[in-house]
Order: structure tokens, then sequence, then C-alpha cells
């Protein structure tokens, strides 16, 4: 055996030693060990170095409450900062390194600021670097963070892959220690489902711990029971839903094919047993953080699980009976304990018993008040005068049960004088906790308190990981942050990745002590999940990077994929933006083309992602006039309207055509980016406002596959397919293709003849490539989102840009459309005075004065000769685009009393790219204002 | 959290989208006023009961009647909204 590894003993298993590197050394260690266990196996104390001071530090504990091994686990891409070295599980190849520490752990030289500790102090944050306030960003924090921080980060996205889950059950366990196995056997066998989730790779808990309690080995085959070892519940949420992760390949170098590293559970149980067992206080005497200061429950589960024997001579310091179970523990396994030293007056018998079995001198009414020794305990010196040399201290200030998930929904903790710690309080709906968790430390636990050894010299540390000290707290104390929120955050106390798991109680028993209001009075912190840090990764899931949303697309997707098609994302859909021919490199290239060949032929695009909605009933009519400005109890069978739809507060909301399929069936067309927005709309009106309304509806979008045909050749393509003939807005249903079920209308919005039709979406792809075949003779183009645009521009249309849930029907120019004969969402709050102000900004056509300029979104509006001021803002451009047809830039905007502003010269501004171009008002209607090739 | 839905059991919060104060009430046929501009803008915000409108949007797509504690988020009842 090498190191400090015990010859016997502990539940590892010593056939099977695994290879590992710390800092870069080759070490071994043994299959069961954690990465600490190991590593104090192979006789290594210094793991790192502290937060601010960067003291030297070893293992303080044996599980997640760890403030002070924290290593830098696997390297490269997988490197993870900051994890606890004490629940790390040990593997073949598993690299860590330690943190905080330059050039090296043993010669750091940022321990300088030790040195510089006065001015490091509680606050030091807020008192030091106050002045020059231009300093702070660029000298003292990155001065600060890189002489005080934590580990890195790795530079380079996670090669891993983490997934997410969920489970029901009727009980869930939360730790595998004997409270909770028993729960788990008890609720198994009266036939409840049960998860019992254990954070250790193993069941068991302190039952591995303890000498002379076997673990449970057997939990029998109940297939009502599932076990889920390496998962820790980290979160309580409201409806009995727990969030827990699974460590499925951490104990991995590299994990499996297909393997997940972690996966988040949601864990939904009718009822919940805490089990999870109570977590051990230090004790503040000076230099207590000293490499070989020990937990003393720690030091047994090192000594009784993992067989590894964390010193040589011992010095057990306890305030509790703890304190005679470590000695005699020691004792077993051959270790020398120097001294029990107990500061109640009258220790117990089974203090006085255990230390004269283990021949250690009992030091009662004393107390340690210092650990010397720089990389490694030396001695101790006490408060009797007397030095005791030794190079482990095992010290117990008493347990704090874990308690953490119970106050996750506001359960405010109990304090407890019998055991001198926080219960649990109010709980979370259907839970129950037992054992240590609820303050069950059995019949033979008699504690004194005793938070701070007093008279010390040397830094008494009462949070490890935050380098906080006694001093710090007393500091807080006396400068008036005496709240147990404001003891956080002026001194850090319980921040960072332990939070405060082994300190919180103590600072505020101190802060108690110091400000004689008691602990009950002083409060206690509130827990919030999640219990132990978790990756972000587990929380991303597979949601990240493109799959971080569904990303939908059209049955036509892969045709115009051939076609050079270049997309864009418009809500989740992929739309064409525009098609690149071979020679082409710039979307206005291609878009200028795509424009000229619906102005002079024909064009093809596919409006697949327009929102269909299919609306039924004897009321559909009815239902139609409450939700759109316009009427359509006169729509005729077989025809189409423009509709507009406000919300309830008068503002214009969305716009579509919508056809009459028959006396009681009509079809709506939404916007792509509001069709889910309207449909929950409608929903609310259709459920909520009007139940009585004979109307029923489904979204139709995804089951109709729809291409737009414009352009002067457009009849022509269509003839080739059928020989209906249509009206202005018309629309049949019908056949095409050898049966295929259709639905033709004659729409435009590009001013052209245009018709779109519609077939069962698997057809999609067969209709657009045989309108293509069918269209090659007429110089046939497919267009994209870019020329949709355009075309409507060129019209006027407007579009997502006017429609910005900011323009009224009048501000756009449709307050004809609003009928004075019913009532409809939004007619009442359109009509109130902020509304119809006639100084409001209104739809307005602009082209720049100065042929060749450039036009953008965003500009303001102002008038000529005034100055760039808010109070001289008139409104701003909306939508602009090159029209091919007119050679010019045009736009549309929001201009205050702009349709009397006709002919009228105005500034648009526009400094964040630094141009100012003079701009006529003119009609917004640029192209064919006559309508003329539309009906031609 | 998690809602009973009437329809499809016990769901996640992620399926429903929430949907306001469901005890207000659409001036149906009054003119312009106090009434108009608190429907659409004034929600009361109660510590304690609210009854309140929930979508079912990723389930059956009912509007709901959700009666629950604003301050424990515990739900005392779900109801769909009558027809």
């Amino acid at each position: 055996m090498t190191g400090r590894r015990l010859a016997t003993g502990g539940t590892i298993d010593r056939a099977r030693p695994i290879a590992f590197h710390f800092d870069g050394q080759a070490y071994r260690g043994f299959a069961g060990d954690t990465l600490a266990s190991a590593l104090l196996g192979a006789g290594v104390a210094l793991v790192g170095r502290s937060f601010k001071y960067h003291r030297p530090r070893g293992i303080l504990s044996a599980g997640p409450e760890e403030p002070n091994a924290l290593v830098e686990l696997r390297d490269g891409a997988r490197r993870e900062p900051n994890t606890r070295a004490t629940t790390v599980e040990l593997h073949d190849g598993l690299v860590a390194t330690s943190q905080n520490r330059w050039p090296s752990l043993r010669h750091d030289v940022m321990a300088v600021n030790g040195l510089l500790s006065p001015i490091f102090t509680a606050g030091f944050y807020y008192k030091t670097f106050m002045w020059p306030a231009a300093f702070w960003e660029k000298v003292y924090e990155p001065l600060i963070r890189r002489a005080a921080g934590l580990g890195r980060a790795a530079a380079v996205a996670d090669p891993d892959h983490y997934e997410k889950a969920t489970a029901f059950c009727d009980v869930l366990v939360i730790g595998a220690g004997p409270a909770g196995l028993d729960a788990a056997l008890v609720a198994a066998r009266a036939g409840d489902r049960v998860i019992l989730a254990e954070q250790d790779f193993v069941l068991g808990g302190r039952l591995l711990s303890e000498r002379g309690r076997d673990p449970i080995a057997e939990l029998g085959d109940l297939p009502n029971l599932r076990v889920m070892t390496r998962t820790t519940v980290t979160g309580v949420y409201d409806g009995g839903t727990y969030a827990a992760i699974e460590r499925v390949a951490d104990h991995l170098a590299i994990p499996g094919q297909h393997q997940p590293r972690q996966r988040l559970w949601r864990l939904v149980a009718r009822r919940a047993v805490l089990a999870a067992g109570a977590i051990e206080r230090p004790l503040a005497f000076g230099d207590n953080d000293r490499p070989g200061v020990m937990l003393a429950g720690a030091v047994r589960t090192y000594v009784n699980r993992f067989g590894v024997a964390p010193g040589s001579r011992a010095v057990v310091f306890a305030n509790n009976d703890d304190g005679a179970r470590t000695v005699a523990d020691l004792h077993a396994a051959g270790i020398e304990v120097a001294a029990l030293v107990d500061p109640r007056p009258v220790p117990s018998a089974a203090t006085i018993a255990a230390a004269q079995a283990a021949n250690a001198r009992l030091a009662a009414g004393v107390s340690i008040q210092r650990a010397r020794g720089r990389l490694g305990v030396r001695d101790v010196e006490l408060s009797d005068g007397t030095t005791i040399a030794c190079d482990l201290v095992a010290m117990s200030g008493g347990w704090n049960p874990t308690l953490h998930l119970t106050s996750h929904l506001g359960g405010k903790p109990r304090w407890d004088e019998k055991i001198a710690s926080f219960v649990p309080g109010g709980l979370p709906p259907g839970m129950t906790v037992v054992g240590a968790a609820a303050g069950d430390f059995g019949s033979g636990y008699e504690i004194a308190p005793l938070w701070r050894v007093r008279g010390t010299r040397g830094k008494s540390f009462v949070d490890f990981q935050n380098d906080v000290t006694v001093d710090d707290v007393a500091l807080a104390a006396r400068e008036g942050f005496r709240a147990v929120e404001h003891l956080k955050r002026y001194t850090t106390l319980g921040m960072a990745t332990d939070q405060g798991k082994t300190s919180n109680v103590t600072g505020l028993a101190i802060m108690a002590e110091l400000t004689g209001r008691g602990i009950p009075a002083t409060g206690t912190t509130t827990f919030r999940p999640p219990f132990t840090p978790a990756a972000i990764g587990a929380f991303a899931g597979h949601h990240r990077g493109r799959d971080f949303r569904p990303t939908r697309r059209t049955p036509m997707h892969g045709w115009a994929a051939e076609q050079g098609a270049v997309f864009v994302e418009t809500g989740l859909w992929l739309r064409a933006q525009y098609f690149l021919r071979p020679g082409e490199s710039d979307w206005l290239t291609a878009t200028n083309r795509e424009v000229r060949a619906v102005r002079e032929a024909v064009g093809l695009c596919d409006v697949t992602t327009l929102g269909k909605i299919d609306i039924q009933g004897a009321d559909a009519a009815e239902f139609l006039d409450r939700v759109y400005v316009n009427g359509w109890k006169t729509l005729p069978v077989g025809r189409c309207r423009y509709g507009l739809m406000l919300r309830e507060d008068g503002f214009a909301f969305d716009d579509g055509t919508t056809a009459r399929l028959g006396p009681e069936h009509f079809l709506m067309t939404t916007t792509t980016a509001n069709a889910g927005t309207v449909w929950r709309h409608l929903e609310f009106c259709r459920k909520v406002l009007w139940p009585d309304l004979d109307v029923q509806m489904t979204s139709v979008t995804e089951q109709w596959a729809q291409v737009a045909l414009a352009g002067p050749r457009a009849p022509d393509v269509l003839a080739r397919l059928t020989d209906v003939s249509l009206p202005h807005m018309g629309l049949a249903e019908t056949t095409i293709m050898d049966g295929i079920e259709a639905r033709l209308f004659r729409l435009s919005f590009s001013g052209e003849r245009a018709y779109e039709i519609a077939v069962p979406a698997r057809h999609g792809e067969a209709l657009v490539r045989r309108l293509m075949a069918e269209g090659d003779a007429f110089g046939i183009t497919p267009y994209g989102l870019e020329a949709i645009g355009l075309l409507r521009l060129e019209k006027g249309h407007v579009v997502g840009s006017e429609l910005n849930g900011q323009t009224t029907a009048g501000d756009l120019g449709l307050a004809r459309m609003m009928s004075a004969k019913k009532d409809f969402i939004g007619r009442v709050m359109a009509g109130r005075p902020a509304l119809v102000d006639p100084e409001r900004p209104v739809l307005v056509g602009l082209k720049p004065r100065e042929p060749g300029a450039i036009l953008a979104g965003g500009a303001h509006l102002l008038p000529q000769g005034a100055v760039a001021t808010a109070a001289n803002d008139q409104g701003y451009v909306t939508s602009v685009g090159y029209s091919p047809q007119l050679g010019s830039w045009i736009a549309l905007g929001l201009l205050a009393r702009g349709r009397e502003r006709l002919g009228e010269t105005v500034r648009a501004y526009d400094p964040v790219r630094g141009r100012d171009t003079p701009v006529e008002v003119v009609s917004p209607v640029f192209y064919d204002p006559e309508g003329s090739r539309l009906h031609g | 959290m998690r809602l009973t839905c009437p329809h499809c059991g016990n769901r996640g919060i992620e399926e429903f989208a929430y949907g306001g104060d469901a005890d207000r009430r659409r001036p149906d046929g009054e003119p312009f006023g106090q009434a108009w501009m608190d429907y659409v803008y004034l929600r009361r915000n109660p510590a304690g009961a609210h009854r309140e409108w929930w979508y079912h949007a990723s389930g059956c797509r009912a509007w709901l009647v959700v009666t629950r504690d604003t301050t424990t988020h515990v739900v005392a009842s779900v109801q769909e909204v009558a027809r």
C-alpha cells in the first residue's frame, strides 16, 4: 500500500487500481474511491488555494458541501471548473487540476494577498475602489478578477450532449442513507411506485461511513422501486415537481457513443420523503483552514469507507458526542489519537470512555486556539497553554440537517435549541422529512454550542470558500449589516458554489452572539435551487445551436434549395429570401430579376407558411363580423375578401384574405408571423367571449401547400393545369393534375394578375415542379420574400413593419374598412380621442428627391430646415426597397398629417447610418395606381 | 407548476398559456368610457385566491378557468369555461 492507504477496510476494491492525474502528476487509487479519497490515500493533502487570500487548502469534507477541494476536472473542451473532489467518482484516465494558483500550488505568488488582508476585509469592494469611477472597469475589476477567483471554464463548445426526461411516481425518496432506504422499502412494499434518488454512486449514505454499520446491500427486486444513483435532486417546484440531475457519464473520461453526459430529470411525485441527512459544522479557531484540519465525520468517512488514514497523529476537537465516535474509529484503524479536546467542562461518559480506550489525553473545558503549520498542520495550541503535535485535526461543531429542499417553496426553518440547529419548518405540499434531515440525530447526541473560539491569533474562518472570517462577521455587525441577508451580501458569506453549506449557520450564530439577539431573531438565509451547482448544458439539453427551437420547412423546401434559395427564418419557418442564379452573388441583383419577372412575365412563390384557419358553423359569418373590422355576411360563396383585425385596445392586429367556401364555411388566412397569436385570440373570442355562437374552427396551415402565381402570363400558366376561370377575388374548389384536390384563388398583392393554388401538403412539391415545367415557355421565375416585400411595397400594401402594434386602421389608411353597423373587437377603443387624433402619423409613400439616394428603415422624418430634435420628430420610415420599375429607392413611412402633405419635401434623418436625405411625400401606391394591370 | 386539465389530466405548465383575470367582463354595447379602459387595461392583482384564464395551447386547446392562490401557487380548481 502506498501513501496513507490502510491495509484493510472500506468499500473500495483493492483488486481494481485506477490511474489518474492531478496537477500533471500520476497517482493511483481504487475503484470505489472519490478523487478526494484517492488524493488523501496517495498522501496529497494540499489540493487548492483559497478564493481571496490564496491560502493553502486541503480537503475539509467528504461530500457535496466541500468548500476547499475544488478542481478543474478533465481538460480541453471538457474542462469543468469548481468540481468538488469529494464527489468526483474516480475513473481511469481522470485528469484534474488545482485552481486559483500561479505558478504552482505549492508556490502561489498571489498568496501575498494574505499580507494585504486588511484591505480585503468584508465590504472591500465597496470601500476600496470607489474612486476614480473610470478606474473600476479598466483597472480594479480586472485586477481583482485575476487575483481572486475560482476555476476556468473551457473556452470552446462542450462536445458532449445533455438530455431531459420526465418520470412520475407516487413517492420520491431523496437520499439513500438509513432513513431513505427504510422509507423507500416501506413505500415500495406497500405497492407505491417509488423513485429513490441518491447523489452518491453507491447507496448507503452514512451507513458507508460509520464503523460496524453494514450498508443495506439488498433492496430486493421490486419492480415498482426505481433506484437512481448519481442523481441529485436540486430543486422543488410547484405541484409536486422536482428537478434532478443524473450524472450519466461524469464517471467516464468520455461518454459512450450516444450517451449523454448528464440528464435533467423532471420528477413528478404525489409525495416526497426528504432523507438527505445532515452536514457537519466546522469550529472557528485560529488558522482552522490549514490542510489537515477536517470535519470529524469526514475523517470517519475516509477511514471507514475508503480505507484511508487522513493523518498519522490526530487531535479531535468536538463540542458534541461525535468526538467520542471519531476517537474510537481512529483508534480502531490504528491511527494514534493524541488528544480529545472537548470545550464542555464536564464531558459525557461516552467521551471519557472513548478517550480512555484510545489512550488519548482528554482536554475537557479546553479549546484549540490555533493550528500551526503552513502547507499542513504541524501542531495545535490549546487554550490551557499546551501545544500538541499532530498532522490531523478532526473537528465537529455539531450537525445541520440538510433541509435545503424544504425551503425552496418558501418554508422557513425553525431553530431547535436541543440540537442547536435549524430543523425543517414549513414544508412543500406532499413532503415528509425523516432521519437526520428532520433533526433526528439519535438519542445519544448531546451538544454544547460553540461557534467561535475567542482570543485566537490567526484567521478564524467561518466560510472557507469565500475566505470570510469571524473578524469579517464582527466588522459587518459593527457597521450595521446585521440582518442575515445584509451579512451575506456584505461579507459574501454563503455565496459561490457551496452556498454556505458548512458556514451559514455558524455565521449567523456568531452574528447573533455579537448582537445579543439570539439565533431565531437573527433569522436564516433562504435556500434556493439548485442544491448543488448544475451545468447550464443540462438545462439546455438538446436545445442548442440549430436545435434551439424547432425548424419548420414547407413541402417545397427541397425544390427551393435546388433552385438556389437563400433561406431566412420567419418565426419557426424557413422561407426563401431570394434565389441566386449562377453568376449572381448579391441579394439585390437576384431580387431585381425576380421582381422584373413578375412585372413582365410570371413569377412563382411558396406561400404555404401563411396561417390558414378553417371556420365552420351556422354563426361563422357572424363570428367573422365580430373579429374583423369589416363585414362578412354579404360575401358571396366562392369569393374572397381582405380583412383587418384589431386588438381590443383599438390598434391593428393582423390582416389577410378570408374566402367563403360555403354558406357556413370560411377559410381565413393570417400573416406567417401572427398565425399562432391570431389562433389563440380567435379561440378566446369563441370560447370565452361568445360561447353561444355556433362556430367551429381548426388550423389547416400544415394541411395545405400553397403557391402564388403572379404576373401578366400567370393566366397562361394556370390554363395549362385547369380550364377554371376566376373573377378577381374569386375562388374555386376543383381537381388538377389527374385528380388532386385543389383550391384556386384569384388574389393579388403585387398589383399583377395573380392566383394562389392550394393542394394537400403531400402534393406541394409535385405542384411546384409541374408549374415550373408548364411555365417554362412563359419565363416563369421563382421569387422570394425580398421580392414579395418589394412588390407589396410598390402597391402600398402594409406588412409587419407597419402592423407594428402601434398603428390604427386610420393610421394605415384603412379607416373606411371599419363598419359602423356592427360591434367588433377593438371598435370602441379605436374611437377614443388619442387614436383618432388628426396629428397622428399616417401611412405615406416616400421617394428621394435625388435619384439614386438610398433609404433605410427607421430613419426619422423631420420638416425641412428643422433641427434634429425629438420635439421636431414627425414620424419614421417603416419599409424600404429598390424598385427596378421606377429606378429608385422607395419607402413607406408614418408621417404626422401625412395625407395632407403630398408633394411636400421632408428630411429622412438617419443618424445611425449617417444619412440625411430629402424625400418627397407621395401616395403609398407607387405602381399602377389605377389597377389596370390587375383587371386587364 | 402543473394544472389538471378537465380533458387531458395532470399536465406540466409549459403546455398552457396564461390569459389573465377571469372575472373581467367585456362591456358589450357600452360606449367608450371607464368601463372599457378598465376592461382593457386594469388587472386585479390579489395576494390570495385568483380566478384566471389559462389556454391549453399544447393540448386540447380549451380555455380554462383556474382558481389559484397567488401566494402559494396552490390550484383550487380547474374548470372549462362554461358553454
